[in-house]
């Protein structure tokens, strides 16, 4: 890969709690290029979301810790820039869509004044010609009678016209890379499919990046190319899709993938991951994923396993593991 | 064997302002035997939870009858014979944090329905509810924790465990693992079947995730815009689905193979139940829909032994 359009490293956050500091992302590190699709995937408390949400600075300053590590993106160490410059870049060149359209669009504005707001923000268009500038782009993503749409109001849309309005809105400056967190979870499975291909074609179309953070692991199977899975803050496996899929190197990736109830055959119980998600005010020592573990190992309880090289492109945090599959 | 539960051409219509009623389900038909599971799989606004909500006696039906372990619950003395079959019947709901109270402790949460119907002595209270922890999987010290001190999954264990404490014969879940991350819906399916398996519970459940109900069920029924539209065994309905919903619901289940290429996806979305298209309900979104699609409402109707459908094409 050439100069990567993100690289992030050693990224940690933090968040005050009534408990102390409570670290939601330790050490997360990864590189996107130019048009590529990543996946992040994980569940509750895996620091996805958190991840990111620091990738635009948008952490409230009075709960979270100054992020520590490095995002660095066209140049600059995003962590180091300054607000004004900041918000240049946050709807500008790296623009996110959220899992519920409905919390993120104003309610009392029309589909043609939030759109009008970025664009009118971002490219200082006048307000004629960012009302021109919204039927476009509603057109862009497929709404149908974008001319009268748009002057709608969001409670007069269905769940996934709203989804493609934050689209839309999203799109408008042609930004490099769109994050999309959980943007399909809140929509049924037909409007989910018609997201995800409008999102592949949007994709191609503007040739922008995208990392696409999902807890659905066929989400992210149909999307991406690389995926990263996370755990308790961490991340534990990064591989290139196939290679996760077909050979998953860490325990608990095997296990999320083995929990998917099949849907071509019968089962009589489902495979299941033992435990429960750790609360993140609870410290685990070593592995965190080792009191669920069903290969855990003595050492796992009290060293904490480093990402290792498993094969080409693929990391795994889990040495045991590795060192089982290369004995004989 | 007789069904424990039957539902006969029920309908729920809605008020919609003055002038406009919204039929939310339309004639829907199905039974459900002693220790079997249906699954009703559907969209927003498909009718399944209504369907559900119907069954039980949480919401009057408008029409249609059902029938709770062979007594029909509706019509003129229905109330009287619903509330002496209501303590056989329990719900679980999707989201377990909004059907626990969070200022009670677990112990008085699944205590509460065998508080209602009295009769039992202190210990003999504790001892149910250490029993009803223990066939959840929970440890018997949760009792005198509260709701928020678990994780979603152990939440819905507690919910679990309430809707046994009558010892029930029939239970509707609804969505009961939706909310759920991946690892702990595997945990609380495979809950639901050892408990079935355990007491012979009925199940009706409710979701929207074809390949979850796959794994519950040995029934499906496929709902769109209020009206069962196929309904078969589970090996026929996943191995030939008929109805070209159904076939469209299965081709999206995301599935965790990046070599797999979905077809593309199904256009437009649910009609509006207040503008109820002529015709099926599907037409406007099927891809093989034809002219009297439009215009002649299809009925379900066999097509082999046990495998019903509402499509003029199959």
């Amino acid at each position: 890969m050439t100069t990567p359009l993100l690289a992030v490293r050693d990224l940690t956050v933090q968040f005050r709690t009534d408990a102390g500091w409570l670290t939601a992302v330790e050490n997360v590190g990864f590189e996107l290029g130019a048009q590529e699709t990543l996946g992040i995937v994980g569940e509750s408390g895996s620091g996805k979301s958190v991840t990111a949400l620091s990738l635009l600075g948008l952490h409230a300053a009075s709960t979270t810790r100054l992020p520590t590590g490095s995002i660095d993106y066209a140049g600059q160490n995003l962590l180091k820039l300054p607000e004004r410059a900041m918000r240049r870049i946050r709807g500008g060149e790296i623009a996110m869509i959220f899992q519920d359209p409905m919390s993120s669009l104003n309610p009392v504005l029309t589909v043609a004044d939030q759109i009008s707001e970025t664009v009118m923000l971002h490219q200082g268009l006048d307000r004629a010609a960012a009302r021109k500038r919204a039927v476009g782009l509603l057109d862009m993503v497929r709404i149908a009678d974008a001319a009268h749409r748009v002057d709608a109001y969001p409670h007069q849309l269905s769940g996934g016209m709203r989804q493609r309005v934050m689209i839309a809105i999203a799109i408008a400056c042609r930004p490099k890379l769109l994050i999309a967190d959980e943007p399909t979870t809140a929509l049924d499975v037909t409007i989910q499919a018609q997201i995800l291909d409008l999102l592949r074609e949007l994709q191609a179309e503007l040739g922008m990046s995208v990392i696409l953070i999902s807890h659905d692991l066929g989400v992210i199977a149909e999307f991406a190319r690389r995926v990263m899975v996370m755990y308790a803050g961490r991340v534990v496996e990064a591989a290139p899709s196939r290679a996760l899929f077909r050979q998953p190197m860490h325990p608990y990736t095997s296990g999320l993938l083995a929990a998917i109830p099949p849907l071509d055959h019968d089962v009589t119980r489902l495979s299941t991951i033992a435990g429960s998600i750790p609360d993140p005010a609870r410290r685990i020592p070593g592995c965190r994923f080792s009191p669920r573990c069903a290969e855990v190992e003595a050492a796992c309880r009290e060293t904490a396993p480093d990402l290792v090289t498993v094969g080409a492109g693929h990391l795994a945090r889990c040495p045991p593991r590795l060192h089982r599959m290369a004995a004989p | 064997m007789s069904p424990i539960v039957a539902a006969r051409g029920l309908v729920k219509e809605f008020q919609a302002g003055r002038e406009r009623t919204l039929r939310a389900v339309n004639d829907v038909t199905f039974e459900i035997t002693a220790g079997e599971t249906l699954g009703l799989v559907g969209e927003s606004g498909s009718g399944k939870s209504t369907t559900g909500r119907m069954l039980i006696g949480l919401i009057p039906v408008t029409a249609g009858e059902v029938t709770l372990f062979g007594q029909s619950v509706t019509g003129p003395g229905g109330a009287e014979r619903l509330a002496a079959v209501r303590h056989r019947m329990q719900f679980v709901f999707q989201d377990p944090n909004g059907s626990l109270n969070p200022r009670m402790r677990v112990r008085d949460a699944i205590a509460e329905p065998l508080d209602i119907k009295g009769g039992l002595s202190r210990a003999e209270r504790t001892e149910r509810v250490a029993e009803l922890l223990d066939m959840v999987g929970l440890p018997a010290a949760s009792a005198d924790r509260y709701p928020h001190e678990f994780s979603g999954g152990q939440r819905q264990r507690i919910g679990i465990a309430r809707a046994l404490a009558l010892r029930p014969e029939f239970i509707v879940c609804d969505e009961p693992v939706s909310a759920l991350d991946v690892s702990m819906q595997a945990q609380i399916v495979n809950l639901l079947l050892d408990l079935q398996e355990r007491f012979g519970l009925g199940y009706l459940f409710i979701a929207h995730d074809l390949a979850v109900v796959r794994s519950m069920s040995r029934t499906v029924a496929v709902m769109y815009a209020g009206s069962i539209v196929e309904i078969a065994s589970r090996a026929a309905l996943y191995a030939a689905p008929q109805h070209p919903y159904t076939q469209a619901l299965l081709d999206v289940v995301p599935r965790p193979d990046p070599d797999r290429v979905r077809k593309p996806a199904l256009a437009g979305e649910v009609p509006s139940m207040l503008n109820r298209p002529a015709g099926c309900a599907f037409a406007m979104r099927c891809p093989r829909a034809e002219a009297r699609c439009r215009s002649e409402t299809p009925v379900l109707r066999e097509i082999a032994t046990g495998h019903r459908a509402a499509c003029h094409l199959v």
